[in-house]
């Protein structure tokens, strides 16, 4: 509910919030950029999560479908970005995002299709069928996509003819960065939509939706297809940063650490995606470099807190202390 | 005709074991409606806790399996105790979080405890051989787990069919606040029945470790097979998991056996038609 409340809010507010929203992503990835020089490989690989994340909070927060196969989406633009580089000489990176985004679409569409046929149980079921189906597929047509060896040989043009994708990841992570306010500015205006309100209410109430004339269908399969765009985006943004794909992309592992950064950060919120995938992939980063198997120790008694003790994650948990503090204090 | 016969054994051999390890997971999912992801954690631990028992305690393999049975259900019941309760009736979402949370721990622990390495379960003699049927030899603990699995779903059918227990069972099941209503004490049944589907996990991952090898990851590797024979089967139906498990066997096997580069494309293949024509399952009789 109190999503829908805030959305009522005046425009100008709503758009001084994406400003806001703006200013903090690229004060964050400024500080990232002076905090860890020498691993900038890692902040681009965690922009391009925080993408796939943004992508299944549009299916999972905004309308309500549990989904662990989102990574097909992910893959889908990854391997679309990459074949096209190593296979047909398209190496212009814009070029090569665009067509990840298009890929990453397709496979929303073809898995969008397939999922929501169903509800609950069997649609996590067809989920996860569908991206070990994508998985099987690509480990199959290893002449296309270099099987489990992964995909070599991409190679990428100067961006934009002039700033060439350097050995330290610099021009990798700015682009991403870049990719990501623009998507991050798109999805605010596409959420506040009336098509964004009438996906809440799909996940409120669908009988309701339906009642009152719209699709609930068709809306679902709209957001899957867009949300597949994010994703494919984010794929392709990996593919370009470290030049080869692997089939790890196409993961069931991929798809439910995804949905957990989500769940960590807040889901139906732009910034719990964002904070969520941070948080998750910096203390992975820190504690794996310990012993792999503790973290996932450590992981899985973490997801037993946040589900227990502050099932809004760590984004909407804030948010919502804050609001009560405000609202004590007047 | 010999690889048909062997495919034939395999995959019921395999469907048995199977159905073993989740029709636990469809009761449980049937009465509860809790999609426990960590079902097949408990059948890990089963298998690690037979493992130690026959290998370091140096015990049989019928002590140890009741061993493996009795303990996971012991570890179990504080767990439904103390988290599974709290999730009851919460959206999906925040059941499979919760349970992804739970097997991941016991990945971590197993490994931590157990080490990375495969763990055997020795065989006593008499399983460890083959029989000769004249035409065709078969080894022995492949028939052992179709009958386990066949007693097991004799034993279940007798469970719930027609003792008191049983009839509790089927209530809660039903309308679980008019049983309770009636007076049948739910959270007891609740209670009951998760320690008796999570002993039958354990001891299908006792008897299934020469299939379904027992190693840290077992818990994440097959997660997705108990859930999809599950979900196929419909939640809470004995005849519809045993058909699932046992098609599930046959398809796999059959895979694996002519088309092994192809993986498990043919399996999540059938998977996503047999959930898009029967969305219930094909034994449902729930709305999930």
């Amino acid at each position: 509910m109190t999503v829908l409340m805030n959305s009522t809010l005046p425009t100008r507010r709503r758009s001084l919030g994406t400003l806001i929203g703006i200013a903090v992503i690229i004060a964050a990835s400024v500080i990232g950029y002076f905090l860890f020089p020498n691993n900038l490989a890692l902040l681009t690989r965690i922009v391009a999560t925080m993408l796939l994340v943004l992508s299944i909070d549009l299916v999972t927060g905004y309308c309500g479908v549990a989904t662990l196969g989102h990574a097909a989406l992910f893959g889908a633009g990854a391997y679309g970005a990459g074949i096209v580089s190593a296979h047909f000489g398209i190496t212009e990176p814009l070029t090569m995002t665009l067509i990840g985004a298009v890929a990453g679409a397709l496979a929303g569409l073809v898995s969008g299709l397939v999922i929501l046929r169903a509800h609950g149980l069997p649609q996590l079921v067809l989920s996860i069928a569908v991206v070990h189906l994508f998985h099987e597929v690509a480990n199959k047509a290893s002449s296309w996509t270099g099987g489990s060896d992964g995909l070599s040989g991409i190679t990428t043009d100067a961006l934009l003819g002039l700033f060439e994708f350097d050995l330290w990841g610099r021009t990798a992570y700015v682009y991403g960065i870049v990719l990501l306010l623009i998507v991050f500015v798109l999805l605010r205006i596409l959420v506040q939509s009336p098509f964004g309100m009438l996906a809440r209410g799909v996940r409120e109430d669908p009988v309701r939706v339906a009642a009152m004339g719209a699709s609930v269908h068709s809306v679902m399969l709209r957001m899957y297809v867009i949300s597949g765009a994010v994703a494919g985006i984010g794929g392709a943004l990996n593919a370009i940063s470290t030049q080869v794909v692997g089939l790890d992309s196409l993961s069931f592992t991929l798809s439910a650490e995804a949905l957990v950064m989500l769940v960590l950060g807040g889901t139906g919120s732009l910034y719990g995606a964002m904070v969520g995938t941070v948080s998750f992939m910096w203390f992975e980063d820190v504690v794996s470099a310990a012993n792999p198997f503790h973290w996932l120790t450590i992981v899985g008694a973490l997801l037993i807190v946040v589900v227990l003790f502050a099932p809004k994650g760590l984004y909407g948990s804030a948010a919502a202390f804050l609001s009560r503090r405000r609202g004590g204090g007047k | 005709m010999q690889t048909v016969l062997s495919i034939a054994i395999d995959a019921l051999a395999y469907g048995m074991v199977l159905f073993v390890i989740s029709i636990g997971l469809s009761v449980t999912m049937g009465l509860m409606r809790v999609v426990n992801l960590a079902h097949g954690a408990f059948a890990m631990i089963g298998g690690y806790l037979a493992s130690y028992a026959t290998r370091d305690l140096g015990l049989g393999y019928a002590p140890a399996i009741l061993i493996a049975v009795i303990a996971t259900a012991i570890i179990a019941v504080p767990i439904e105790r103390l988290l599974y309760r709290r999730i009851y009736g919460a959206p999906e979402l925040t059941q499979v979080l919760m349970t992804i949370g739970i097997t991941f721990c016991v990945i971590g622990i197993a490994n931590y405890a157990f080490g990375p390495t495969l763990k055997t379960i020795a065989l006593p003699q008499t399983l460890s051989g083959s029989i000769d049927l004249g035409f065709r030899a078969i080894a022995t603990h492949r028939i052992f787990a179709i009958v386990c699995g066949l007693v097991v779903a004799g034993g279940l059918w007798f469970l719930i069919e027609r003792t008191a227990f049983g009839i509790r069972l089927r209530a809660a099941v039903d309308n679980a606040p008019m049983a309770a209503a009636l007076g049948v004490r739910t959270q007891l049944v609740y209670a009951i029945s998760f320690a008796v589907a999570v002993g039958l996990a354990a001891f299908g991952g006792v008897v299934g470790a020469e299939l379904l090898p027992v190693e840290p990851y077992y818990a994440l590797r097959y997660m997705v097979t108990f859930l999809v024979a599950v979900s196929i089967g419909g939640a809470g139906s004995i005849p519809g998991a045993l058909i699932a498990c046992l098609l599930l066997g046959a398809i796999d096997t059959t895979g694996r056996y002519l088309a092994p580069e192809y993986g498990e494309f043919f399996f999540y293949l059938a998977v996503i038609v047999i959930v898009t024509l029967f969305p219930r399952g094909l034994g449902g009789r729930f709305k999930s």
